[in-house]
């Protein structure tokens, strides 16, 4: 395995709950500019390996390297600063805040004064440059005609446009989408295939996601998990002939 | 004709006392989800603070400002010590959500004590800095004074000042963000548990402010147990209620109905009758709108 220049590895990653094993052994390695895919049937422990890796889930253990450097498994509130960004499946907008204010929540490591300093004058021109930044990013996701609508009146395609426009305003190195072509249709997965395909330039993707399609289109390396294990990883043409898998998963029809 | 406007003055005037306390409520509920009893006994205790200060410098315009700022200590500390374990150890399920309430009414007997302690059981004055005899108008007595203006004026000031906060700050929108959703907040980079902190300090800071102003407005006198503080409180709650719990803007519009309502059963029907309109109106409002006066539409919290 390619060691120093992954952007995230982990390893001997265990996780049970009560007396469920949720994860065992789990090790999964993300290099830098590529897309990981994450599948697996449901209940195989996918969204647990995610939400482990973004803090909303402790392993009982395992190890983390951050760009080669062991890092304890980070807690949610250093994600953002770590260069570690996600979508969440049910999306999660502030739905009593506007387009771009969602997207501005995202943006908020650069600004330069403090929340309290904020408060006193300091704040217009931060203010206007974090508009700049997080307009830009809805610019890259075709929702600037959205900015100003409150983020509970969208439709389902374009939350999951913004989602992506407030996680990628913090300027990740690694992004996490959890189920990014979930309820989308036809032309919506085009689109997001072809925006994670622009993604790479400039950061790492892993995603979770059941569509095997887009799997299979935008991924450079698979992970299968089962039963809380990985029992396969490789490119796409190497999983998909894979026995295990086969028999776990995909031998079963189109998911 | 004079006797209505001066009851809409009176009205207004307390209106924008309780705003203060409503404000104070609903910043703590936005930032915590508790609803803080202890709200009276921490602007009582920055009264105090108030008090001492003008017993060295003779100035109720400098014992102000470090009420205010004494009240946003007061509060910062309580979130720091008491409310960040509370919130951490009690666990899931119906008593999580209690357990921190309930806590505030504790903490509301503990500081009501300990001002006890410190300053005894007698009354303590305040004395008005400004007049607070009613401008003439012709031979009439309006029920507006220098004070009353001040204190109309002052808390106008604040309003707009924490309404600019809230809607064109980072600090108002990582405090509206994390009310919304503390989970998706920190994922997305907020600093959460620093923006509870300042939201109890805001509160605590206006909490501090309603009790200078109430006292130079009303009776003068501070005690432990006072029941002038006691009526904040519970008209000050009973106003974020109105107002939706949620919202500044609502508080402030519960305050001023409350206000104004309270007055015309006080000039036209009779002080004994004050209590119970607030309990009746707090009721006829929330089979109306449960939500608040102001709520948008049911059911938006995911």
């Amino acid at each position: 395995m390619s060691t120093n220049n992954a952007a995230l590895r982990v390893e001997g990653v265990n996780i049970s709950f009560g007396g469920l094993r949720a994860l065992n052994d789990v090790y999964l390695e993300i290099g830098k500019n590529e897309v990981v895919g994450l599948i697996g049937p449901n209940g195989a422990g996918k969204t647990t390996l995610f939400n482990a890796l973004c803090g909303l889930v402790k392993p009982d253990s395992g190890t983390f390297f951050l760009d080669g450097h062991e890092h304890d498994f980070p807690r949610t509130d250093q994600l953002v600063d770590l260069g570690i960004a996600r979508t969440l499946q049910g999306v999660g907008l502030f739905g009593d805040l506007t387009v771009l204010e969602n997207v501005m929540i995202g943006a908020q490591k650069f600004a330069k004064s403090g929340l309290i300093s904020a408060c006193f004058g300091k704040n217009t021109k931060d203010e206007k440059a974090l508009i700049e930044r997080s307009m830009h990013y809805l610019e890259n996701v075709y929702a600037t005609g959205l900015a100003h609508r409150r983020a509970d009146t969208l439709s389902y395609p374009d939350t999951k446009r913004v989602a992506i426009a407030r996680a990628l305003v913090s300027e990740p190195k690694i992004l996490m989408l959890d189920e990014p072509a979930g309820g989308l249709g036809p032309q919506d997965i085009e689109w997001m295939n072809a925006l994670i395909r622009n993604l790479t330039a400039q950061m790492s993707v892993l995603i979770v996601e059941h569509h095997m399609d887009v799997v299979m289109t935008v991924c450079s390396k698979l992970y299968v998990l089962n039963f809380g294990e990985v029992i396969a990883s490789g490119n796409a043409e190497k999983v998909r002939r894979d026995p295990a898998v086969i028999a776990a998963y995909l031998g079963t029809g189109d998911a | 004709m004079i006797q209505i406007l001066n009851t809409v003055l009176i009205g207004i005037t307390a209106g924008s006392i309780y705003s203060l306390m409503a404000i104070a409520m609903v910043l703590v509920w936005r930032s915590t989800r508790v609803v803080n009893f202890a709200q009276a006994g921490m602007a009582l205790l920055s009264t105090y603070f108030g008090y001492e200060v003008i017993q060295i410098s003779g100035s109720y315009w400098i014992a102000l400002p470090v009420a205010m700022i004494g009240g946003a200590v007061v509060a910062s500390i309580i979130e720091l010590v008491i409310m960040r374990l509370l919130l951490k150890h009690s666990s899931q399920g119906a008593i999580a959500s209690i357990t921190p309430i309930i806590a505030t009414l504790g903490l509301l007997g503990l500081i009501k004590s300990v001002i006890g302690y410190f300053w005894g059981n007698q009354d303590r004055t305040i004395v008005s800095p400004l007049s607070n005899v009613g401008f003439t108008f012709g031979t009439n007595t309006l029920a507006i004074s220098p004070m009353k203006l001040f204190i109309i004026i002052a808390i106008l000031v604040l309003v707009l000042s924490l309404t600019f906060i809230f809607q064109r700050t980072n600090l108002g929108l990582a405090l509206r963000a994390s009310a919304y959703s503390p989970e998706i907040s920190r994922l997305a980079g907020i600093k959460v548990d620093l923006v509870r902190t300042i939201g109890w300090a805001l509160a605590g800071a206006a909490g501090g402010v309603a009790g200078m102003l109430q006292t130079a407005n009303g009776t003068g006198t501070l005690s432990p147990d006072s029941l002038e503080f006691s009526l904040l409180l519970a008209f000050g709650f009973i106003a974020a209620v109105i107002g939706g719990l949620d919202s500044l803007i609502g508080a402030v519009l519960g305050a001023l109905v409350l206000g104004l309502v309270l007055a015309f059963v006080l000039t036209y029907v009779g002080g004994s009758l004050v209590f119970i309109t607030a309990f009746v109106l707090l009721l006829i409002i929330l089979l109306i709108r449960p939500g608040g006066i102001i709520s948008q539409k049911a059911g938006r919290r995911a």
